[in-house]
């Protein structure tokens, strides 16, 4: 072997690594329990780089804007930014409040869920790789979260938490293309699917025929998906697209700005479809 | 020494994509900065530790991702070896070259992620044309901007040291 030239020890070296590479991929993809071990440890020691990294750059952000330029136009804004944001979040508990007394829940003497416990979360990071939309939060397993809890922000849903390590989560975001949510138009209360498409735009999909929906419409969550409250905005619908009766395409732009996402909140009430599957499940 | 610089560089941008990257575009950069290093490595250094540097680089990328571990990790594994090969047996030390060899692995490693997700039927990612070819340009852009960083700063600290030197006498 140790004659071999370096072009032909490159060539095994290569297959050897593409075989382990195979062997890595074909484990996980046999196996569907759970998250993967090696995904679970490298996130959570990652994550506490990012977080030292994020912590020292927001601090010299901080620094610049708070105290060096527009300190008490900065603090003020935060102050207002801060109410706003409260003000929208129980605005949106509010709407889905009404939501569930107008409908048959009442009926169902589901218990009062007007005040969804939720912890608020800064972003520490974006996405490793940008065919993935994920984000990073610093609130992980010891603030009592756990996968597929929802996350939302004054303007609308964000995605859910999808791995949560110690002192950190990864946030797949409602525009990845794995992402999906149960949705209704507010206005025609038509149910629907909405799927993340990768990019800034998502599309409602298994929209009944005779349902009614217009550019413009409010797309919000049903709730049926187990992950998401009922009520929340996802967004307004962009375009609708049709042959004959049958829709094709339908768009909705997203109510959140993904770009410009800050902080967050998980949503750590569990839903009434998921408290349903546990209860079944238990039984 | 060089194994631990090829650690560093492939940390140092996988802490920019993931962080630095949020504040100065907000998250949706396309541009793939460990792909960039490991080209850069493999162009430099040759296919074994780009190679290497392609599989340590991708399987962090995977695991700090929602997708399936290795996917990725093959993918910039091939690039790296490829880029490597192209390294030994072709003079890339212009930069127009240079650009094109970052624009070709952008497009195979995209070919290949594209590819397995679509073959092990786990994710579906459409024609994503424009995406690709976005982000193939970034990544030549940053990459031949890195190697004339590395390549043009030395000489200058020099220069400027020397002009000091001329001033004092």
């Amino acid at each position: 072997m140790a004659l071999l030239d370096i072009r032909q020890r490159s060539g095994y070296l290569f297959l050897a690594v593409m075989l382990g590479h195979v062997l890595l991929i074909s484990a996980q993809v046999n196996s569907r329990a759970g998250v993967p071990v090696l995904e679970a440890v490298t996130f959570g020691t990652f994550a506490e780089v990012q977080r030292a990294t994020s912590s020292v750059i927001s601090g010299a952000q901080r620094v610049w804007s708070g105290y060096v330029g527009l300190r008490h136009v900065k603090a003020d804004n935060d102050q207002l930014r801060s109410q706003l944001a409260a003000a929208e979040v129980e605005l949106q508990e509010q709407r889905a409040l009404a939501d569930r007394t107008r409908g048959l829940e009442r009926l169902l003497e589901l218990r009062d869920r007007s005040h969804l416990a939720t912890t608020a979360a800064e972003i520490i990071a974006a996405g490793a790789t940008p065919d993935f939309r994920t984000l990073t939060i610093d609130k992980g397993t010891r603030d009592g979260l756990r996968p597929d809890m929802a996350v939302i922000a004054p303007a609308g849903v964000v995605g859910r938490v999808v791995v949560p390590s110690a002192r950190a989560a990864k946030v797949q975001l409602l525009i990845d293309r794995n992402a999906a949510a149960g949705a209704l138009v507010e206005r025609s209360r038509a149910q629907g699917v909405v799927m993340g498409q990768g990019d800034t735009e998502l599309e409602l999909q298994y929209v009944s025929e005779v349902a009614d929906v217009v550019v413009g419409d409010v797309v919000v969550t049903s709730g049926i998906d187990g992950i998401f409250p009922k009520g929340f905005i996802i967004g307004r619908v962009d375009g609708v697209e049709k042959n004959g009766p049958q829709y094709t395409r339908i768009t909705v732009k997203p109510a959140v700005d993904f770009g410009s996402l800050e902080d967050v909140l998980v949503v750590l009430t569990p839903t009434a479809a998921r408290e349903a599957a546990t209860a079944g499940g238990t039984e | 020494m060089k194994t631990a610089g090829v650690i560093v560089a492939i940390a140092a941008a996988l802490v920019l994509q993931t962080t630095l990257a949020r504040f100065v575009i907000h998250g949706t950069v396309a541009v793939d900065l460990v792909l960039v290093v490991v080209v850069y490595v493999a162009l430099t250094s040759g296919p074994v530790t780009g190679l290497l540097a392609g599989t340590l680089g991708g399987l962090m990328q995977d695991a700090l991702s929602s997708g399936v571990i290795g996917i990725g990790g093959l993918a910039k594994t091939v690039v790296g070896f490829l880029a490597g090969v192209i390294g030994t047996q072709f003079i890339v030390a212009q930069s127009l070259p240079r650009f094109v060899v970052f624009v070709a692995a952008t497009i195979v490693h995209a070919l290949i992620v594209i590819g397995l997700y679509g073959l092990l039927d786990l994710r579906q990612f459409g024609t994503p044309y424009a995406a690709v070819f976005g982000q193939s340009i970034g990544n030549a852009v940053v990459g031949v901007v890195a190697f004339q960083l590395v390549e043009l700063l030395p000489g200058a600290v020099e220069r400027r040291r020397a002009a000091r030197h001329r001033v004092r006498r």
